[in-house]
Order: C-alpha cells, then structure tokens, then sequence
C-alpha cells in the first residue's frame, strides 16, 4: 500500500489508510475517492526563485514533467544543492530523487516543497546514500497549500563514519506526512533527526521516522517539536530499532508539543525497540499547554499577553532550528517558523 | 502614592483579604508581616493582576488611578514591579533579551520611544556589576538552571533596570544567604527615592535589618491587623504573630 502504488495504476485501493498499522493517523485511502490527472509539464523558464536558491550551487526541480532527478556527489568534493519539489494546479506528481554521497564528501541538501492553493496529490520518493566518511545536512521546508496532499519518503543509508544531520519544517497541508528512514551502520555514524510542525485551521502533518541501528556504535538524536492551533493535527511516529549484536548505540529521541487550542490534536508514537544489550537509549515525549505562572511573569514585567505567548512559543520553537549547522539556513528557518506562528 | 482602601479578594470561593486598607506615601518603605497563610502573596498578586485572584469589593489606586481596572501588563507599565517570591523560569529567552523586550514594551504603553542597545547594554552592565551578577549569565535562559538566590538576584536586577515607580517585593528574602541578603539588600536601597514607594512584604524580621521600613503593618485574617514603626518588627520577632492571628 503506498501513495506512489496508486498514483502509477490510478488505484484508489492501493492507497494507504487507517488499516494500515503505520498510516493509521494518516489515512490517505478515507480522503482521496478519486486520484487527480498527472500534472502537466511545467515550464521551468519563468520560475521564481526559491527559499534556499540564493544559498546552492546547484539547483533542481522536481515537478510535472521533470519527475526525475539525480545528484552525485564526489568523493572528497563539496556540494550545496537547493532541490524544489513543486506542486501545482490540482495535478498528480510522482518525483524520484537519488542522491548519491562519494566517501568523504559534503552535501548540504536544501529541500523544498511549494504547493499551490489547489487539490494536488504529490508523491515524492527520495533515496539518498552516503559513503564512508560522508557528510549531509539535509533541511526540508514544506510550504504546502492548505488542500494539497503532500507524501514525502526518503531512504537514508549511512555508510561507516558518516555523518547526517536533518530538519524537517512544516507548516502541514490537507494531508501531508514527510517520512524518512534510515539504515545506520553504527561504525561511527553519527545521525541527528529533527523536526518542526507549526498548524494552524486544518493542516495535518504527520513526521514519521524509522532507524534501524545494524552495528556497534552507533548514535541518533532525535529531537521533534510542534505547536498546533486551531482544529489542526500533529502527528509524531518515531521508531529506533536497535538490532541484535549493535551494542554502544546511543540513542535518543525527545519530541514535545504545545496545544493551543482544545480543538487541536497531537498524535504521537515514540518507539524504541532494543534487542541489544549494551545500550544508550532514551525518549522523553510531552504534550501541553503555555505554562499560564510564566506567562503572568512575563505580563508583570510589562510584556502584553499575545507578546508574552509569541515569545514563549518562538522559544519552544527556536531550540530546534538552533540545531541546524548553517547559520544562514538557519537564519531563513527560523524567519518562516516567525512568519508562520505569527499568522 | 498607593492607596487601598477595603480590599476584598478570594482565591477558588475562599475569601483571603477580608477589607484591607493600607497607605503607602511616596518616598516610603512599608513592610508587611505576617503568619502563613494571612493573605500576604494574596495582596501581592491581587495589586499586580494574577488570574484566579478575584476582587470582591474595594479599590486599590496608585497615584488616584485605579489599579484594579487594568491587564497586568498595563500596570507594569504604570510602575507597578513585584518581585516574585518564585521567580519563573522563562525556557529558551535569554535574560537580557527578556529585560529589553520587557522595557521597550512598557515604553511603548506610555508613548516612550524604544532604548537603543547600546544605551541597554551600558545601563545593563551597570546595574550587573553593582549587583555582582556575571554579565555572561545575562546570556541564558532567564532563571533556567539558577539557584534560589540567582533568581532573587535577577528579580532586583530586572527591577533596577525597569526603575519601577512602586515595588512590590514578596518574600524576597528567602531562600538567600546572608552574603546574597547584603547584596539584594543594597540593590532595594539603591532604589529608595523621594517618588518612589514600596511595599516588603516578610515572613521574618531579618530583611528588615537591611531593609529599613518607615511604617511595620501587620497582616492577619485578611485584614491590617497592626500599624507601627520598626519596633513593630522586633516585637513580632520576639513574640511571635499568635495574638493577632487569635484575635483574626
């Protein structure tokens, strides 16, 4: 059952859905009775720039008509790729993107995804391979529209003293889950997982991942925060399975949220499932609501309420797009979450 | 200065301060004691606006203007400044941009322009050094992670660099030793002036030796159960509050 499945046979049967153990909170197969026409090319001469454009070296669109893209990075060589997945005009999209990371060699992976206002279902399939040593930091902004369907898998293989370093930022769509999944050789391998949802109305977006720990030594820190508002939902599935015989794995995973409003909702399912001895593993998970004693402080030393809450919340926020390695992606992450929390 | 007169407040259905009135004339000090549980944290969040404190009858004014009509924020910016008894930790803010948010904030509410940062951070480096504050604290998160007397150190810092016109300190004793009690103490001192008013409300006499007040009230059943001078104080010490919480 995958999204990718049905949009290629045009079968809405193949979608998955509530039956579906992993998609149970995002259930494509209730919501879509009828899948869209395949969007039709796009004419990449008049685009506009994109979020992280001015920041790579190279750049590469997936949208109707170019559904395919490729990067290889050679080994020991440096690269910053700003890689935009669009979508538009009620279409169907089915974009494949493989990465390939040469032993030694940096990738800064810029991702972004752009809807437009209209039913577009858009289905994106990455695969991205890091050699010995390699190093990516890979950000995702989705910038969704509020009725598009956005479904967006990456498979991540690290190789031995690799190094990968992730931020997805959303602000959801009408169905959106941005899902990766990593094979962690341990050997070194160093695995850093973030995540930010900031909903508002009836955005859903669902951050989803899987890593399979196969060796000694491993790390992954994982760290997921999300504020919803409005009627909107945030899903958080986190899955570490540490395999039999990957002992000095150290894992942790933290994922905390802030409801804001009683129609709001937050589904989370932090997993660890150890089968090794010699472990480091740890999650922490909570869900609340602005600490009211905090917020009275802050109105006693002058600060009006709605001042006292943004500033409360771009701090929640603000911890995790601290942990992004590049100042001035950094910098563009946090102005949109501002933009969005301010909305 | 300020002016309660016949306060009444409950907290949950339960009346706490049961027709409280009190003076507080520009220029002075008023120390308010009292047992545990007389209505003393009660006053202090009833004047600054805490939800959940509500008034049942009485006026408090500050300058004839009534306080109790105002968010809390508006009240700060009217001058009004409690020192907390439990400071909050405020995650992920840093202290100095907190301040700063804070003062231009309360500016803003009375038509002032901003402060320039580098007028801020001279006036900050300031009002740390006379208050033996690590400026590299300043940095952090506002209380997260600082001890007891951090906290209390940083409720007179905020309070110098806010320069209040009526301050509340509530408890801001506890939880200092005696060398913290001599530095919080100078930092209340420093702020003593001819348009200024406060109000130190104690559990123990101690502050008061560093903290001379112009007027000892005592607080008991909800009420001002005793007015003196500093004597007061001593004779409290020595007696304990037993006869005013009998009579309340």
């Amino acid at each position: 059952m995958s999204l990718s499945a049905a949009l290629r046979s045009g079968d809405v049967s193949l979608l998955p859905g509530k039956r579906d153990e992993d998609w149970k909170w995002t259930d494509l197969r209730g919501l879509l009775r009828v899948l869209p026409a395949t969007a039709p090319a796009l004419d990449l001469s008049g685009l506009t720039q994109g979020p992280f454009d001015a920041l790579a070296d190279q750049r590469q669109v997936v949208a109707g008509g170019h559904e395919s893209v490729s990067i290889d990075v050679p080994a020991d060589s440096k690269l910053a790729v700003a890689l935009r997945v669009l979508s538009r005009d009620g279409g169907a999209l089915s974009g494949k993107v493989a990465i390939r990371v040469g032993a030694g060699a940096k990738l800064r992976l810029l991702e972004s995804y752009e809807g437009d206002a209209s039913a577009y279902v858009t289905d994106t399939a990455l695969s991205i391979v890091l050699g010995a040593g390699a190093a990516v930091e890979r950000v995702v902004l989705a910038a969704d529209g509020a009725e598009g369907v956005n479904v967006s898998q990456a498979q991540v293989t690290l190789a031995p003293g690799a190094e990968y370093g992730q931020t997805v930022i959303t602000n959801g769509a009408r169905r959106q889950r941005i899902e990766t999944q990593v094979t962690h050789p341990g050997a070194n391998a160093k695995l850093r997982l973030d995540g930010l949802y900031l909903l508002e109305e009836k955005r859903h977006a669902d951050l989803t991942t899987v890593v399979l720990h196969q060796g000694v030594d491993g790390a992954t820190d994982q760290f997921t925060r999300g504020v919803v508002r409005d009627q909107s939902r945030g899903i958080f599935q986190g899955r570490i399975v540490v395999e039999e015989g990957a002992d000095r794995t150290d894992a942790r995973m933290r994922h905390n949220a802030l409801i804001l409003s009683d129609k709001a909702e937050i589904d989370a399912k932090p997993e660890l499932l150890i089968f090794a001895d010699d472990v480091q593993c740890a999650h922490g998970n909570t869900i609340g609501a602005l600490d009211e004693e905090a917020l009275f402080y802050m109105r006693q030393r002058g600060l009006p309420e709605t001042e006292a809450r943004a500033l409360l919340i771009e701090a929640f926020v603000g911890a995790v797009a601290d942990r992004i390695g590049f100042e001035p992606v950094r910098d563009i992450a946090r102005a949109w979450a501002a933009e969005r929390l301010r909305g | 200065m300020l002016h309660i007169e016949n306060l009444r407040a409950e907290v949950d259905g339960k009346e706490i301060l049961k027709g409280l009135s009190l003076d507080v004339p520009a220029g002075e000090v008023h120390a308010i004691m009292g047992p545990n549980g007389a209505g003393k944290s009660t006053l202090s969040y009833v004047l600054t606006g805490r939800s959940g404190y509500d008034v049942t009858g009485g006026t408090a004014t500050l300058d004839g203007e009534d306080l109790l009509a105002l968010d809390p924020n508006e009240r700060a910016a009217k001058g009004v400044f409690l020192s907390f008894q439990y400071p909050l930790e405020i995650p992920g803010v840093p202290a100095l941009t907190f301040i700063r948010t804070a003062m231009n904030a309360q500016r803003k509410a009375r038509g002032e322009a901003e402060i320039t940062a580098p007028a801020f951070l001279k006036l900050a480096r300031e009002h740390a050094a006379a208050l033996k504050i690590d400026f590299e604290m300043l940095k952090r998160a506002l209380n997260v992670g600082f001890s007891g007397g951090e906290k209390k150190r940083m409720e007179i810092f905020q309070m110098a660099m806010l320069a209040p016109r009526f301050l509340i300190l509530d408890e801001t004793d506890s939880g200092l030793d005696i060398d913290a009690l001599k530095i919080v103490s100078e930092g209340v001192n420093a702020m003593r002036s001819p348009d200024r008013g406060m109000l130190v409300i104690t559990h123990y006499q101690r502050l008061l030796d560093y903290i001379k007040p112009d007027k000892v009230h005592v607080l008991a059943g909800g009420r001002i159960a005793a007015t003196g001078g500093p004597d007061l104080a001593l004779e409290l010490e020595r007696e304990g509050y037993d006869k005013y919480a009998r009579a309340a």
